[in-house]
């Protein structure tokens, strides 16, 4: 069931690290099926902008609901399992082959078991599910990172990144991930450098600059 | 604790122990290291039989315990930044996930201690009876558990600091002295053979203590790792 509340609500939000401000009055509001893209130079905000909405770092000022929870209380804590995030890292533990690090997701979100073949299936590593990641390309750990999200079908996706370094079947993965997210009801937001694919995939744009989030690409 | 609870920290269990059978960093280097101190402190104080009998199992206890931090803190640290974002934007309950990696440090420290304990029966020839053995059998789970607990706890202290990291194995240092008063002296008491009963419910009790300590702390801690 979709949520019927915005998906992320921001006003005046505000994070200061020490006395250093990393944003400053911020406001945002996506919809429930809509993607955001975020564009911006290095260090401009955005990875933070981005952990914000994941509930990762606490703002220090302004107001924030994410998945109508509160960023300010401990509500937030409840929504995290409905995230999902694709950082600059890949999130995945390098002893461990592809399919046991999708069947540890599995098994702590209470999906069955043989999800995890069909997904990986999906983004195209059936043949690979019992090479190490360690052993595995950056693309192929990106593919990973993929399935998982189609195992925990998230109602907020944020994307740090995710087009960097693939090669182009795996790009229209990234692409197919957003729209299958924003057609069941959810949202995406997708932080890049690079305005023009981004475009293929986003509703509306802004960029940062300054810790200020401004509308446009 | 839920059936949810369980599922997931025996989830992180697994997780922990199929890395920790790839690496093999416990059973193949450091349990060796262990054993090589064990046979030095023969060649530092002489072939000194009765001697050796009496500092024995006390050595074996500090052996276990400074080895048994490092390999607690060492599997603490198998979860770096996006590692502990992924478990946190899993839904995970934080005292789930410490729950179990408190519980394969655990099963690494037991399997570190039981490779040691021939080792030093080998080597000091303790002057404990069979009953004794098997007492000091049931001792091991009681301290590796209180081990892995705080083991588990110093190594979230750690990764929650930003600062002075390198000062927590010295903290927690002296938090377990109670540990290894109570397993040294049960230990002494099996060789005397007298009572060894309020030792053993001590390191009981600190078992729980810590157990209640680190399921409580397992949010703030976590929190503040980010």
């Amino acid at each position: 069931m979709p949520p019927a509340i915005p998906v992320v609500e921001f006003a005046g939000l505000g994070v200061r690290i020490g006395d250093t401000p990393i944003l400053r009055g911020v406001d945002l509001r996506i919809e429930p099926g809509e993607a955001v893209g975020i564009h911006g130079a290095n260090g401009s905000g955005k990875t933070t902008l981005l952990r914000v909405a994941a509930t990762l770092l606490a703002p220090t000022e302004g107001r924030g609901r994410v998945l109508g929870a509160d960023l300010f209380g401990s509500e937030r804590f409840d929504v995290r399992g409905r995230i999902g995030l694709i950082g600059h890292t890949p999130a995945l533990y390098p002893q461990l082959t592809l399919e046991e690090n999708t069947a540890f997701v599995a098994s702590i979100t209470g999906r069955p078991d043989h999800l995890v073949t069909e997904v990986l299936a999906k983004v195209g590593l059936a043949g690979a599910r019992h090479r190490r990641v360690d052993q595995c390309s950056h693309g192929m750990q990106r593919r990973a990172e993929f399935a998982r999200v189609l195992l925990t079908e998230p109602d907020l996706l944020l994307l740090d990144e995710a087009h960097a370094g693939l090669d182009p079947l795996a790009s229209d993965l990234v692409s197919a991930l957003a729209r299958r997210t924003t057609g069941r009801g959810g949202a995406v937001v997708f932080v890049t450098h690079d305005a023009r694919r981004a475009a293929t995939i986003v509703d509306r744009a802004y960029t940062t600059a300054d810790g200020h989030l401004v509308p446009g690409p | 604790m839920t059936t949810g609870f369980w599922r997931q920290a025996l989830a992180v269990t697994r997780k922990e122990i199929v890395a920790e059978v790839r690496t093999g960093e416990v059973l193949l280097i450091t349990a060796p290291f262990g054993a090589v101190v064990l046979l030095l402190v023969p060649l530092a104080i002489g072939t000194d039989r009765p001697l050796l009998a009496r500092v024995g199992p006390g050595m074996y206890w500090v052996v276990v315990l400074i080895f048994g931090i490092m390999v607690a803190l060492r599997q603490s640290a198998t979860d770096g930044a996006p590692q502990r974002d992924l478990l946190g934007l899993l839904g995970i309950d934080p005292a789930a996930r410490f729950a179990g990696q408190a519980i394969a440090t655990t099963a690494l420290l037991l399997l570190f201690e039981a490779v040691l304990l021939p080792v030093a029966g080998a080597l000091y020839s303790p002057d404990i009876s069979g009953w004794g053995w098997l007492a000091m059998v049931g001792l091991l789970p009681m301290f590796a558990v209180g081990l892995g607990l705080l083991g588990t706890l110093a190594g979230w202290l750690t990764v929650s600091l930003t600062t002075g990291r390198s000062l927590v194995p010295l903290l927690v240092a002296p938090l377990a002295i109670p540990l290894l008063l109570s397993a040294t002296q049960a230990l002494e008491g099996l060789r005397l053979r007298v009572s060894i009963g309020g030792w053993v419910v001590l390191l009981l009790a600190l078992d729980l203590i810590l157990a209640v300590a680190g399921v409580l702390s397992a949010r703030p801690l976590e929190e503040a790792s980010r």
